[in-house]
């Protein structure tokens, strides 16, 4: 067979090509950025996916409007029932609040199993779902738990639902010159979750991901929330195992259930695994982090 | 005055003396260092595995901005010299031409095209899309079995065929042994094996960098190497440069495991740069680059057969290889599966041995020394194999092991290769970890997990491995067609007041030879630790020298070492018996001072005698009023150390995870200078053996791109991805030299990874499993413990 060039080869020398670079500190000021560099603008809210894009050369942006100056954008509070969280808030931040931890441990789990401790420290909630890579492990949460993503845009701001903003793999519902500036998470008081994530070293992307949360009654399960990280191009509710597990009541019930897991997804093949696997290690993951969460 | 060392230093776990500076970075990396008037290059690389290059025109890149210079591999073709193969293993080797930059054809991607030097490396970068290159693809070939099939495409047209060699060594033909082809005829029990040895990427922390200097009608190379001698001497051999004109230091540098052992692309470019531009170049290669064209390691498809008796007996090993040159050949790379070719009988009497390896070019990055080199590979494979053999015989992996090893009475033993291992004691280094890891207690819960058809399944892998150090007696290295010799150079310098200059000739990169040549200079010479430097990495300062590589340093440096501090010793006390006014031979070295037989009191220390040298006002008549001495040592022989390492992983047969829950190494690497350094080279040796048996695998896709080109697709484990190792010694000196010491820079990556394997394959044995492929990546663990295959999609 004949070589082709590699889609690499330009990234070896890892000096990204020059930029301009602003740092607003409201968020009008970014949106107005944002808006005026158009296709050529890239927004950087902690960079630990973008700084790696830019220096491979696999994107070149003329400016890069950074968020991390507009202060309004970082921590979580409570506001009309939703626990709200900047969009600036990083994982470090998200994983140690006493609010976050106490109102959706499930966002705080997550947010402490993504990437490294410097990834953490540096990452953000909001760069991590606008980058909508399918194998980051907050998006998934974030369809699993039905929050909404609150955009600013010149036009004012409108809300999206988690599973309606991601629409195909790095891909969402913003528009050209729309940010990310908060994810307001529904309170759930009687819910418990866990994500599982499986990945081969512990800083490697998830193989699979599987967030859960249930609600039981009189000692089963009254209602699930199971969604996937790297099922699919974007994350995947797993509806027919949500329905399954209404009325489980043991482990036997909930591996039933699990069994759907590979309904509706298109998992990836690579070196990492193939298809086959993901799909069946889906299953066995979506058991584990149901049964934990409804101590089964 | 009659100072004393309180305790002998050897033996003592000193912290490093140079690790301050290393582990803060406040020190001299190649990449720190800045020249005045120093430009900067940036490489273009191929982005095709196999290409004809029709054309290339550098002129745009010199309208960009900073640019000083542009030029391709057609435009240097006269003076850019070659990157020769110091060891061609046999007299009919295929060594085909390899020149720096590529001039008409490229044949890996990543190899160098062109070239930009500009004020500053980004400007260098940025010139580089300026670049216009036309190619021509090409058929590419990349396994190991198609590039020997008939009509498989060329790497290298020219030389009609992709085999590089193949070297043959048959006990019986050399008379150390018997027949192993018989042996099998005549076996009651026949053990053949298929393992393969995935390709892995060096990877240490500090990339490879290099500045020229081409001022003053002389040549300064300061380059992120190994080897700086050898470096030198192929650069004045291979570019015509007298070799009294070159200069090459190697500064201080972070990590090699082999990496850093050759002469490359990029030196000789820099060189060819420097010359051009006439100022210093620089060069540090990003990671990405390193990992597509730095050299690779391993990757060798292993055959293997044993043969045995119903007893459990060996009585015959052969084993036939194929091993992946890359696209060229490394300084040393033809000859890595050498290196392994006298260890796979390892630590076992075996009385009929036969090796065979073919080289093969493939349209890959190079391979050459990685960590272990040759020994790894033999130690897998004869230790996986020894699992099957006692698999099939229904023993224990420990008693087959026993029953096959040469027991401590034995030594000094001759092995099958004609070898003479001088010392060892595995009975006792075996029954130390065994015992440290309750060894029958996991037997027992392996059982029960068994029983009850636990879906966390229990293994325990056992690897008991010895390796040849101390590269290498010349006369040897000679035999096997190498091109250099294997001693190595000490010079002590006894400074005015006393301080003492230690000058070796091995080149450091982490190993903490600082510390360790001053603990034994401390004892040798009775000066207190932090009264000694050690020089090193720069051929005018350390002007002979082999460089670090194969455990090499201590073994061989280190005797060089000791017998340069037996010459000052002998100086010194012809001067300390003019000062005590006594007969040289009334005097002995004691205590750290030369003292009066029966008058200890009566006493000069070498600070004493150093002073009175320096002002030489009363010496005996035809003293030399200096001290300082030189030694070189040829060592007559390898050494041998050997160890016992047990591995207890949990196998999660739901997922395929694999969780190593004990890991058990007892090692002896004869005497220790210094604990604490043997301690962090087991433990380093050890993760990177688990992480080839668990992570590590270097990949290409059809068209020979390199798809593990970073660290988010060529997995590292992180300490977090390893296990508490319970690392402990036992302590057989080497009886061949007087230091005692074995060398341990690559024991733990010998033994770790087939006592990984072994572990996961003990685990699902039950379930009809042989084999699972390194890496044993959770997938193929996964359909290993299903179906029993172990070779799964990915």
């Amino acid at each position: 067979m004949a070589g082709g060039p590699g889609w690499f080869w330009k990234g070896f020398v890892m000096i990204p090509v020059a930029f301009d670079y602003v740092r607003p500190s409201t968020v009008e000021d970014a949106v107005a950025a944002v808006a005026a560099g158009g296709d050529e603008a890239k927004i950087l809210a902690g960079g630990q996916s973008l700084l790696p894009v830019l220096r491979l050369r696999l994107a070149a942006p003329a400016l890069l409007v950074d968020l991390g100056g507009v202060g309004s954008l970082r921590g979580a509070r409570f506001d009309s029932g939703a626990l709200v969280i900047g969009a600036m808030t990083t994982h470090a931040e998200v994983a140690s609040s006493a609010l976050v931890r106490a109102e959706a441990p499930l966002v705080a789990t997550a947010a402490a199993h993504v990437g490294d401790r410097q990834v953490r420290h540096l990452g953000t909630l909001g760069g991590s779902l606008a980058h909508a890579d399918p194998a980051g492990d907050l998006p998934a949460v974030a369809v699993a738990l039905d929050a909404d993503m609150v955009l600013a845009g010149p036009s004012g701001r409108r809300t999206v639902a988690a599973r309606d903003f991601f629409t195909d793999i790095f891909t969402t519902a913003l528009g050209p010159a729309e940010v990310l500036v908060e994810v307001r998470f529904p309170r759930m008081s009687g819910w418990t979750g866990g994500y599982e994530k499986f990945h081969r070293t512990l800083q490697a992307w998830a193989l699979v991901g599987v967030a859960a949360a249930v609600r039981k009654e009189n000692g089963s399960i009254a209602e699930a929330r199971v969604a996937f990280t790297n099922m699919g191009p974007t994350p995947v509710r797993a509806s027919s195992v949500e329905a399954a597990l209404v009325g489980a009541a043991d482990l036997g019930a909930v591996k039933a259930a699990a069994a759907h897991a590979g309904e509706g997804t298109s998992p990836p093949t690579d070196i990492s695994g193939s298809a086959e696997y993901r799909r069946h290690l889906a299953g066995v993951l979506t058991a584990r982090a149901v049964a934990s969460a409804a101590g089964f | 005055m009659t100072a004393t060392i309180a305790q002998p230093e050897v033996g003592r776990a000193r912290l490093r003396k140079e690790d301050a500076r290393l582990v803060t970075g406040r020190t001299r990396w190649t990449e720190n260092i800045t020249l005045p008037g120093m430009l900067h290059l940036a490489i273009l690389r191929s982005p095709y595995a196999h290409a004809r290059i029709t054309s290339v025109n550098t002129a745009p890149a010199l309208d960009r901005p900073n640019v000083i210079a542009a030029f391709s591999g057609a435009d240097v073709a006269e003076t850019q010299g070659v990157l020769a193969c110091a060891w061609p293993v046999t007299e009919d080797m295929v060594a085909p031409t390899y020149t720096p930059l590529a001039v008409t054809e490229v044949r890996h991607v990543g190899e160098p095209v062109a070239v930009v030097v500009a004020r500053d490396r980004a400007s260098a970068v940025d010139a580089l899309e300026a670049i216009e290159v036309d190619y021509e693809p090409l058929p590419v070939v990349l396994g190991l079995e198609e590039a020997l099939a008939e009509g498989s495409p060329l790497v290298h047209s020219d030389k009609g065929t992709n085999k590089c060699y193949t070297w043959i060594f048959d006990s019986a033909e050399a008379g150390t042994g018997g027949n192993a082809v018989q042996a099998e005829a005549d076996a009651e029990v026949v053990i053949k094996r298929r393992y393969v040895q995935q390709r892995l990427i060096p990877s240490s922390m500090e990339p490879r960098s290099v500045i020229v200097d081409p001022s003053g009608g002389e040549w300064t190379m300061y380059s992120a190497t190994q080897i700086p001698h050898i470096v030198r001497f192929l650069l004045s051999a291979t570019t015509g440069t007298p070799e009294h004109k070159i200069r090459v230091i190697a500064p201080d540098v972070g990590g090699g495991f082999g990496g850093k052992i050759g002469v490359t692309p990029e030196e000789w470019i820099a060189f060819t740069a420097a010359n051009r531009v006439g100022r210093p170049v620089k060069y540090t290669e990003s990671r990405a680059e390193s990992m597509v064209s730095a050299h690779h390691g391993r990757d060798v498809i292993q055959d293997i057969t044993l043969s045995a008796r119903r007893d459990g007996t060996l009585t015959g090993v052969s084993v036939k290889l194929i091993a992946n040159m890359g696209a060229y050949l490394g300084v040393v790379g033809p000859g890595v599966p050498l290196l392994g070719a006298f260890m796979y009988n390892a630590i076992y009497k075996v009385p009929a041995y036969r090796f065979e390896c073919t080289g093969v070019f493939t349209n890959t990055t190079k391979t050459d020394a990685y960590r272990g080199a040759g020994r790894p590979e033999a130690t897998y494979a004869i230790e996986r194999a020894m699992d099957e053999l006692a698999a099939e015989l229904g023993l224990d992996p420990v008693e087959i092991r026993r029953r096959n090893w040469i027991t401590h009475e034995e030594f000094p033993f001759t092995t099958v290769c004609g070898l003479v291992y001088d010392s060892g004691n595995y009975e006792a280094a075996t029954e130390k970890a065994l015992s440290l890891l309750g060894y029958d207690d996991l037997r027992a819960e392996q059982a029960a997990r068994r029983a009850s058809n636990d879906p966390v399944q229990l293994g325990i892998g056992v690897s008991t491995y010895t390796e040849m150090c101390g590269l290498a007696p010349s006369r040897i290295l000679g035999a096997l067609r190498y091109g250099a010799g294997g001693w190595e150079s000490a010079t002590i310098r006894v400074l005015a007041t006393g301080k003492v200059e230690v000058i070796t000739g091995t080149t450091p990169h982490g190993q903490g030879h600082v510390t360790a040549w001053s603990q034994i200079v401390a004892d040798q010479l009775g000066v207190p630790f932090d009264d000694i430097s050690v020089l090193y990495g720069d051929t005018r300062v350390a002007n002979k020298g082999m460089d670090t590589y194969g455990s090499r340093s201590l073994a061989v440096g280190g005797i060089a070492l000791v017998n340069a501090c037996e010459k000052v010793r002998d100086k010194a006390k012809v001067v300390a018996a003019h000062m005590l006014e006594c007969s040289a031979d009334d005097l002995e070295f004691t205590d750290g001072a030369f003292r009066v037989r029966g008058n200890p009191e009566a006493a000069k220390t070498l600070a004493d005698v150093a002073l009175a040298v320096f002002t030489a006002h009363n010496l005996p008549d035809g003293i030399e009023p200096q001290l300082d001495s030189e030694a070189t040592f040829d060592p007559s022989t390898f050494s041998f150390p050997h160890g016992t390492h047990l591995c207890a992983t949990e196998v999660d047969t739901e997922t395929g995870q694999v969780k190593i829950r004990r890991y058990v190494c007892v090692d002896d690497v004869g005497k220790v200078i210094n604990p604490l350094i043997v301690e962090g080279q087991v433990h380093g040796g050890v993760a990177q053996g688990i992480a080839q048996a668990l992570f590590e695998d270097a990949v290409y896709d059809e068209s020979g791109n390199l798809i593990t080109g970073s660290f988010a697709e060529y997995l590292l484990p992180s300490a977090a991805d390893l296990p508490t190792l319970e690392a402990d010694r036992t302590e057989t000196p080497a009886t061949t030299h007087p230091l005692g010491a074995k060398g341990v820079g690559e024991a733990g990556t010998i033994a770790a990874t087939p006592a990984v394997v072994n572990a996961i394959v003990d685990a699902l044995r039950p379930r009809g499993v042989h084999d699972v492929m390194m890496p044993c990546t959770p997938e193929r663990v996964w359909r290993a413990a299903q179906d029993g295959s172990g070779r799964g999609s990915s």
